[in-house]
């Protein structure tokens, strides 16, 4: 048997803007047991729900995160709803809709820019985040803010788009899918690409099952689950089917979310081709009181909003359980057996969020 | 779609048998909840199969130590952790112990007092 040695990896690594570490437990350049280790920048958000009013939570559930902002303050929204009884006017639920895949698009192309910038392929990189931009730069149309951009409330959202906006945002998706098809043809074919990335980390759908992935992770498996299938906001309106592929290595991973931006702009079709006129938003009267588990389907998988109400304007509770912490022991597992040198771009695969995992 | 989304009350000694019918009826786990209460804590294990989730609810005393549930679901480690962590949660027969250390936190225990 060869020496084992333990190779730290992180928590700062060129390939991750975000702190995490793991201890890498090789036999010459083989892994063998990797040991994941998180919280370095752990900040108690969930704790603040006991300090901020459930209307001005919405707020902080936003910052959890910059890239899933969005979902993060629909989820917690809609768990709020669900334990008062709200009903959410059905304009509101499309544009949650449009603005949950425009965030999608973003996130996923945000992670093709690093993916592809880990691989050495920079034009990659520099034409998947000049696309990105032009979401960002809707978003900051939309509602004034890029990233964080707080339209989110109990009861609705705060801003409402105007037929023109609706245009605009249809002929810009429609530029950026015509820009992408020919990026996406050109990463899936590439030789390079698929040589480092066929058979790296297989995760079989057992396997996926059993260690708790989600999103992409979990579809590339070939476990068809997709949480935005409970048909919640209005996704119950519009026709889709999870995006699954059977190999479930780095490359099927790959696969399932660049294919997932396609869908995106489908769905953002459907929903500015559906939406209903009508209100925004409805009063909100009284305090919460009860529990919920609401469950969305965040870019990187499905995640859980727990509260639980006392009748008082403070939560007794909220949890928000992130999909990459529940991506990280499938990650931890698939690690073993891989090469010390395909380690980064493994762990890049799962598409790691450490900020929403920090909340 | 309609789907099931139900909490269901259990009792410390059917915990573990009916996680392992969870794990062996193709369920996967979700999520791992404590909630503070008076005297003790409310803990919460959801699972999901298809489009259906079940959530097991134990109530149990500051001092009740509850078995972790890693030996049939390996993936729970980072949440029971989390718990025993944050909470103060006595978890037993944990695969990876952090021994409070998952996260680099100055206080012990920080979610176990309200306010």
């Amino acid at each position: 048997m060869a020496e084992r040695s333990v190779i730290p990896f992180g928590p700062q690594h060129p390939v991750l803007p975000e702190p995490v570490h793991l201890d890498l437990v090789c036999e010459d350049e083989t892994v063998v047991e990797a040991v994941p280790s998180i919280g370095f920048v752990h900040r108690g958000l969930e704790k603040l729900v006991e300090q901020k009013d459930f209307k001005q939570y919405v707020y902080i559930a936003e910052r959890v995160c910059g890239i899933c902002s969005f979902g993060h303050g629909m989820g917690y929204c809609q768990a709020v709803e669900h334990v008062m009884n709200i009903e959410v006017p059905p304009r509101a639920n499309y544009l949650r809709t449009i603005w949950m895949e425009m965030s999608r698009v973003h996130s996923h192309l945000l992670w093709l820019g690093l993916l592809a910038d880990a691989l050495g392929f920079e034009s990659l990189f520099m034409q998947s985040w000049r696309l990105r931009e032009k979401i960002l730069d809707q978003f900051d149309e939309m509602t004034g803010g890029r990233v964080i951009f707080s339209v989110n409330c109990i009861g609705g959202v705060l801003k409402d788009l105007s037929d023109e906006q609706l245009k605009t945002l249809l002929k810009v998706i429609d530029e950026i899918e015509a820009e992408l098809k020919p990026i996406l043809r050109t990463f899936l074919q590439d030789y390079t690409v698929a040589s480092r990335l066929r058979g790296l980390g297989v995760l079989s759908p057992d396997d996926a099952i059993a260690q708790g992935a989600v999103g992409p992770m979990l579809r590339a498996s070939g476990v068809s689950y997709d949480a935005r299938m409970t048909g919640y906001a209005a996704y119950g309106d519009l026709e889709m089917e999870p995006i699954i592929s059977k190999d479930g290595d780095s490359y099927a991973r790959c696969e399932v979310r660049l294919k997932e931006l396609l869908q995106s702009f489908d769905l953002i079709r459907q929903a500015v081709a559906k939406i209903p006129a009508g209100p925004i938003a409805v009063p909100v009267k009284g305090n919460p009181n009860g529990e919920y588990f609401n469950r969305i389907e965040q870019p990187r998988g499905e995640a859980f909003y727990y509260v639980k109400g006392n009748g008082t304007k403070f939560l007794d509770r909220f949890r928000l359980r992130t999909p990459t912490t529940s991506n990280i022991p499938p990650m931890v597992s698939m690690l073993k057996g891989c090469q010390l040198a395909d380690v980064p771009l493994l762990i890049l695969t799962i598409d790691p969020c450490i900020s929403c995992t920090e909340r | 779609m309609e789907c099931k989304n139900e909490i269901r009350p259990i009792d410390l000694e059917q915990f573990l048998p009916e996680v392992i019918r969870f794990r062996q009826s193709g369920w996967r786990m979700g999520q791992i909840c404590a909630v503070r209460t008076p005297g003790g804590y409310e803990l919460s294990y959801t699972f999901v199969k298809d489009y259906d989730i079940c959530t097991l609810r134990l109530s149990i005393g500051e001092e009740t130590v509850v078995s972790s549930i890693t030996p049939i679901y390996p993936c729970a480690f980072i949440q029971e952790n989390e718990m025993a962590e944050l909470f103060g949660v006595r978890v037993e027969n944990l695969s990876h112990d952090y021994h409070h250390r998952l996260y680099r936190i100055e206080r012990d225990t920080p979610f176990k007092e309200k306010g």
